[in-house]
């Protein structure tokens, strides 16, 4: 056992943390909308591609640097740290990029990594339906094939940048009658055509980060279909085991800084001698730690045993339900100023409710667990 | 960054697994506790491997290793619930050596390190503590109250031998005016704290794993009752718990010996979430086992009493996160995070 990082791993936080110091984001645009804050987003991971920072643990051959596991989540950690936005292209960088990778063909890794890097096409994720949420393999979207194009016909859900996306990863069932997880195809579809429908959805905090998608009679071309016809399944699990990998580390340092907040006003009024503040705040700072070092002890058991251990859906799981526990003491610590409009723990505390939805409800991630990891039976479900 | 043990540590962690699956098999550890008596043999044994001593210092006689194999020692001992006073001996050690003069480390170190002799630590009031686990074997008993140490012989005490709800290890009311520690108390504390936060993730670690033997094999309308969520929801929360708590114990160990610094901090953690994940995993234990959770025979509940009395052994949840927010409380906010 070591936890310290090496004199290069070092020396890479430092090379990341001066760059960010030295291209600093300056105050997100206060007029404009989500559009603007997009545009933001997107001329932000303009500056990072030009700095080669857009995806660090890309391979040098597609554009990255290549570097190591650990030293993608040190980068990770130093984007949380610096509060810098998410660029535009998060789910092209975080998701899409590493399945074209593991599946694509050459012609498709040529094609479109280079515009996901330098956030020319934004990509979306055309995953979850209305009938199909923690049940994803259950997912109604047709694809029937037409001469060299496939035409689609379904609805998506959650689907968050569609309207600025150029590509969108769907998964949609080309085969009704194979068993369901069969029947699956993964296609990049063109989100620029009439048959395809972006309407907003409004959430809890009153903003749209998700999108409905209608399509009706869409057309994909038979060489946009990824990993194979029937294969949608194994790649889509790509994505999704991609989807936290390096997330987990953003999330990880944010909740620190919001849980440091909390420990200043905290100081400010007093109250970490008050009992009962000190237990509660006491125990986030051992969540966040323990996320921390689960963090950590996930990916040196990657980089050492080639496979994760259970960590991941951990992680996610602590990690959610210690944010929903720290918004809600920073409204008893704060007080009820902490509910106003203008306060930012308003938006906080109502965004934190998604936490535990989200990229796998905790519901799901407790089946995960008890089955993948404790080995327990499932029970059948109504078919 | 490595989270895991050296080729060395591991096998120590598997000579330990293998060895006390053979010497301390449930029916063994049931008689014992039944009948109120330490188990002689494993305890010589437990010596004569250099156990008792594995991170005392090799001039006291000891194995000279670090908190990191002291914790995988403590862990293994307490997932048998091993009926000998390993860890009330483990940690007066680690407080003598910690804290100790150099007169009272010679006088004591060397038969704790042996095995010879065993030790106990508990808190005290007034110069009485109320609950010394390993009081009926103790040759020297550490007294810790209001954040000092102090050490009293076997004869300088008034030992009266008591049951507890852990019939697993002796107990006794004592009282003793002891001679002071002058070493740091805090880092001393710490060290132990981390020791026994070893022994309860060892704790949670056996009762995760009988749990989840027993509900895949347990049938109840036609399927094994680990196939329903309100049981598998339970399990996966059990399995958290332990993650937790060991991952913060695995980190206080390895301050210990590489950043003292924050030995403090990770130790309060590692305390406070193994008390916590001690009590909650083991209850959760006897629930899931159902009727026969609740039984004799079923074995569980060893392991629930003895995540009582270790989770309030050293001070509980409850001051081991005060100690924390005073440490938060106590550092400039710009060293955070």
């Amino acid at each position: 056992m070591d936890l310290t990082f090496s004199d290069e791993e070092i020396a890479f936080r430092e090379e990341i943390r001066d760059w960010l110091r030295e291209n600093p984001t300056g105050e997100p645009p206060s007029e404009g909308g989500e559009d603007a804050q997009y545009a933001w987003r997107r001329d932000w991971q303009r500056r990072m591609y030009e700095g080669s920072w857009a995806a660090p643990s890309w391979p040098v051959e597609f554009g990255g640097r290549g570097v190591t596991p650990t030293k993608s989540a040190i980068y990770f950690e130093e984007i949380g740290r610096a509060r810098v936005p998410m660029p535009a292209n998060v789910l092209g960088l975080l998701l899409g990029g590493p399945t074209l990778m593991v599946w694509g063909d050459a012609a498709q890794k040529e094609r479109y990594l280079s515009p996901i890097l330098s956030g020319e096409e934004i990509w979306c994720q055309g995953f979850s339906e209305p009938e199909a949420g923690s049940d994803l393999a259950a997912l109604k979207t047709r694809a029937v094939k037409d001469g060299d194009d496939w035409i689609i016909t379904g609805q998506k859900v959650w689907t968050s940048g569609a309207q600025y996306s150029k590509w969108c990863m769907l998964v949609a069932r080309t085969d009704p009658d194979a068993p369901k997880h069969k029947g699956l195809t993964y296609f990049l579809m063109d989100m620029e055509q009439d048959a395809v429908q972006v309407r907003p959805l409004r959430q809890i905090t009153g903003e749209s980060e998700f999108n409905e998608l209608f399509i009706e009679g869409a057309r994909i071309p038979d060489e946009n279909v990824v990993g194979g016809v029937g294969n949608g399944w194994n790649v889509a699990l790509t994505t999704l085991m991609n989807e936290r990998a390096g997330l987990g580390f953003v999330l990880q340092i944010r909740l620190r800084q919001l849980l440091d907040d909390v420990i200043g006003a905290a100081r400010e009024r007093g109250l970490l001698e008050d009992g009962y503040y000190a237990d509660r705040i006491a125990d986030l700072h051992g969540r966040c730690e323990s996320i921390r070092l689960l963090a950590w002890k996930g990916l040196t058991d990657v980089e050492r045993y080639g496979q994760p251990g259970p960590e991941g859906s951990l992680v996610k799981w602590l990690w959610s339900e210690t944010n929903q526990l720290l918004t809600q003491l920073a409204v008893d610590v704060i007080g009820p100023a902490a509910l106003s409009g203008d306060s930012p723990w308003s938006y906080e505390l109502l965004r934190a409710r998604g936490n535990t939805i989200e990229g796998g409800t905790t519901e799901v991630l407790k089946n995960i667990v008890a089955e993948r990891v404790l080995g327990l039976p499932r029970l059948k479900a109504a078919a | 960054m490595d989270f895991g043990l050296t080729e060395d540590q591991r096998e120590i962690q598997r000579t330990a697994r293998e060895l006390l699956a053979e010497r301390a098999r449930p029916e063994r550890v049931r008689e014992h506790a039944e009948a109120g008596s330490v188990d002689d043999g494993l305890w010589r044994e437990l010596g004569e491997l250099g156990w008792t001593g594995i991170a005392v210092a090799e001039e006291y006689g000891g194995q000279g290793m670090g908190a990191i194999e002291l914790a995988i020692l403590c862990e293994e001992l307490g997932r048998v619930t091993a009926p000998v006073p390993y860890l009330p001996t483990v940690l007066a050690a680690t407080l003598i050596e910690h804290a100790g003069s150099d007169a009272q480390r010679r006088q004591w170190l060397p038969g704790l390190a042996a095995g010879e002799l065993a030790g106990a630590v508990a808190l005290a009031r007034g110069g009485e503590a109320p609950l010394v686990v390993g009081a009926r074997e103790a040759a020297v008993i550490v007294l810790i109250e209001d954040g000092q140490a102090s050490l009293a012989g076997r004869d300088q005490a008034d030992i009266a031998v008591i049951e507890t709800v852990d019939p697993t290890r002796s107990a006794g009311r004592v009282r003793a005016t002891g001679e002071g520690l002058p070493g740091p108390f805090g880092p001393a504390r710490d060290r132990a704290l981390v020791a026994l936060a070893a022994e309860l993730v060892g704790v949670c670690d056996r009762a995760l794993e009988m749990t989840v033997a027993y509900v895949k094999d347990r049938k109840q309308f036609g399927v094994p009752v680990g196939a329903f969520q309100a049981v598998s929801h339970r399990c996966a929360q059990m399995l958290l718990d332990t993650e937790r708590a060991r991952s913060t114990t695995s980190y206080a160990a390895w301050t210990a010996d590489a950043d003292g610094a924050r030995l403090e901090e990770a130790a309060a953690m590692a305390g406070a979430m193994a008390a916590e994940a001690g009590r909650s995993v083991t209850a959760s234990a006897i629930q899931a086992h159902g009727g026969i959770g609740f039984t004799w025979e079923a074995d569980v509940h060893w392991l629930y009493k003895r995540a009582q009395v270790d989770s309030v052994l050293l001070g509980g949840t409850g001051s081991h996160r005060t100690r924390l927010a005073q440490v938060l409380a106590s550092r400039p906010a710009a060293a955070l995070a």
